[in-house]
């Protein structure tokens, strides 16, 4: 079963949820290794992408994402409204037109936000941010397509990925960001972007178990 | 915490109307999207110089809005960029007709923000360009970060560019005078306490009543080192001297290049300090240290600076770009030429900032 606008409606609206329920979680690790405002500023930006969907109920996937992205352009702020914002309207225009997204299409999308960020953000992997989380999120994807993995296990997979990578983060010196500046200080802390993304792919895994 | 608010998420705008209502004759305040600009623009076939950042550094940038230094100025959230769409307003606002400078600090959100704010306007058939300040000794590389981050050098920048712009300078040569006025400062900052941003309600970090933080930034976040505390001509002789003796500074920034129609990268060198320098001396409250401590800071700052043959010719010493309540400070010195001594002199007029009118 495809999946449709409706559903991402739905994941948008869960997203903010998700995002609303670890709000203080991401500033506690924000507060770490930057300047304690990133669970602020997302739950903001998702608040205000909220109440973009109405306008956009009867749109295609691709209007609805890039609304939702310059809704996140316009509200986060930081480093996180241009990277994110950017992300997801990348994801849009990958699915322009589409009122029914395949599994194909999901992973064009993961994949047109992934390089939207690195575009935008120029970070490498390793550097300790959101891209240690959402590239091998994106890489699992395509592997467990290109072995026969429906939607559903194919994002449960991207899942698992973005967790590992996310906490891969941990041990890693941080060379972009805030957390850049700490120099050795920034090591044994989680990245608060990387943990954002895998929240996200997360949400994007529970929304679509059982459409298959 | 303590502080004098009302809501915490009224905090930026309960600010802009009480600026707006405190200084009428100097500026004006725009909400959603929030920017603060000079009461009498657009100012015709003047460049329009513009900046901002997150709230929480009053008076940069906002309180340096007038005649004579910015013409808008765009507020984030407290310590947050602002959004593009915030400088985009803000431009379409202020535009005089020849072009606009955006002054931009050195943090990846505000350089993203920006960026994307350049290219929107662009599109509305704006002409921008946008220039750096990335003057903090405290990073030491760029290889391997994001970047010295922009800190007191901007607040001198912001002056003596905007008298260039009030004197008629067209937009590449402003473009090419903030550039001068970076690569020609450097700045080193320490905090004795964290601050509390309001939306989070506890500071930022936790320092002992013994120790204090070193190579800080702007908001809030932690420094290099931290270290116990020493006296004030101890911690100024550290600040001093990390700016002092920084040897050259390369890194590569990007710029828009007007004839390409792109984004380019440009690389840019800090010369080092050497005696026979005129200097602009500028020691800087974090927001909590008061002026009393602020003097006995200058005065040690003076002996270095004749020590090692630096002529101080300017100075500015007070609550300039600050981070809330942080107590601690900041010292930026600035090698000044003729040209950029007649731009710190020429008059201005904004909340922050007032001479000569």
């Amino acid at each position: 079963m495809p999946i449709t606008t409706a559903d991402v409606l739905a994941c948008l609206r869960k997203m903010a949820d998700v995002i609303h329920e670890n709000k203080e979680y991401l500033t506690e690790l924000d507060s770490a290794i930057g300047d304690a405002d990133h669970g602020i500023n997302m739950d903001r930006g998702f608040q205000s992408v909220l109440k973009k969907l109405p306008s956009v109920e009867d749109k295609d996937a691709g209007t609805i994402l890039k609304t939702a992205g310059m809704a996140l352009v316009s509200s986060v702020g930081g480093a996180g409204g241009p990277l994110y914002g950017t992300a997801f309207m990348q994801a849009g225009m990958a699915v322009a037109g589409k009122y029914e997204l395949e599994a194909e299409d999901l992973l064009a999308a993961l994949d047109a936000a992934l390089k939207g960020v690195v575009m935008r953000g120029k970070a490498n992997l390793d550097d300790k941010t959101m891209v240690d989380a959402i590239t091998p999120a994106v890489a699992a994807m395509r592997e467990a397509l290109g072995n026969g993995a429906g939607t559903a296990e194919a994002l449960e997979q991207a899942t698992a990925a973005a967790e590992k990578g996310m906490k891969d983060t941990i041990p890693m010196l941080a060379k972009k960001g805030r957390a850049s500046y700490l120099g050795e200080r920034s090591i044994g802390h989680q990245d608060p972007g990387a943990t954002s993304s895998y929240l996200l792919i997360r949400t994007m895994a529970e929304m679509t178990r059982g459409k298959e | 915490m303590k502080k004098l608010i009302n809501k915490p998420e009224d905090v930026v705008k309960e600010e802009l109307e009480g600026m707006a209502l405190a200084y009428p004759d100097i500026i004006k305040v725009h909400l959603d999207p929030d920017f603060v600009y000079r009461a009498d623009a657009p100012v015709k076939g003047k460049v329009a110089v513009i900046s901002g950042g997150g709230s929480g550094h009053e008076p940069m940038h906002g309180g340096l809005v007038g005649v004579g230094m910015l013409d808008a100025a765009c507020p984030g959230q407290v310590f947050t960029s602002p959004t593009p769409d915030q400088m985009l307003e803000a431009a379409k606002t202020v535009h005089g007709g020849a072009g606009v400078l955006y002054i931009v600090k050195n943090y990846t959100g505000d350089v993203m923000n920006f960026e994307m704010a350049a290219d929107l306007a662009r599109t509305e058939g704006i002409r921008v360009l946008n220039i750096l300040i990335d003057d903090d000794t405290a990073v030491k590389d760029s290889l391997y970060t994001a970047g010295r981050r922009g800190v007191g050098t901007t607040v001198l920048a912001e002056k003596i560019v905007g008298a260039a712009a009030e004197k008629g300078y067209d937009l590449k040569k402003l473009a090419d005078l903030c550039r001068k006025v970076n690569i020609n400062g450097r700045s080193m900052g320490m905090a004795l306490t964290s601050c509390t941003v309001p939306l989070a309600g506890k500071p930022t970090f936790d320092l002992p009543e013994d120790e204090m933080e070193i190579g800080i930034g702007i908001h809030g976040e932690p420094g290099r080192k931290r270290m116990k505390l020493k006296t004030a001509d101890e911690v100024t002789e550290m600040l001093a001297l990390s700016i002092i003796e920084d040897p050259a500074y390369t890194r590569t920034v990007r710029e828009w290049d007007e004839d390409k129609g792109e984004w380019v990268d440009v690389v840019l060198e800090d010369p080092p300090f050497k005696a026979g320098d005129q200097v602009l001396a500028f020691v800087n409250s974090m927001g909590g240290t008061p002026d009393i401590e602020l003097a006995i800071i200058y005065r040690k700052l003076h002996e270095i600076c004749e020590k090692k043959g630096l002529k101080i010719v300017r100075n500015l010493v007070g609550r300039f770009i600050t981070s809330l309540e942080m107590q601690g400070c900041s010292i930026t010195l600035l090698k000044m030429d003729d040209e950029m001594i007649e731009l710190w002199d020429a008059p201005v007029k904004t909340p922050g900032l007032r001479w000569g009118m």
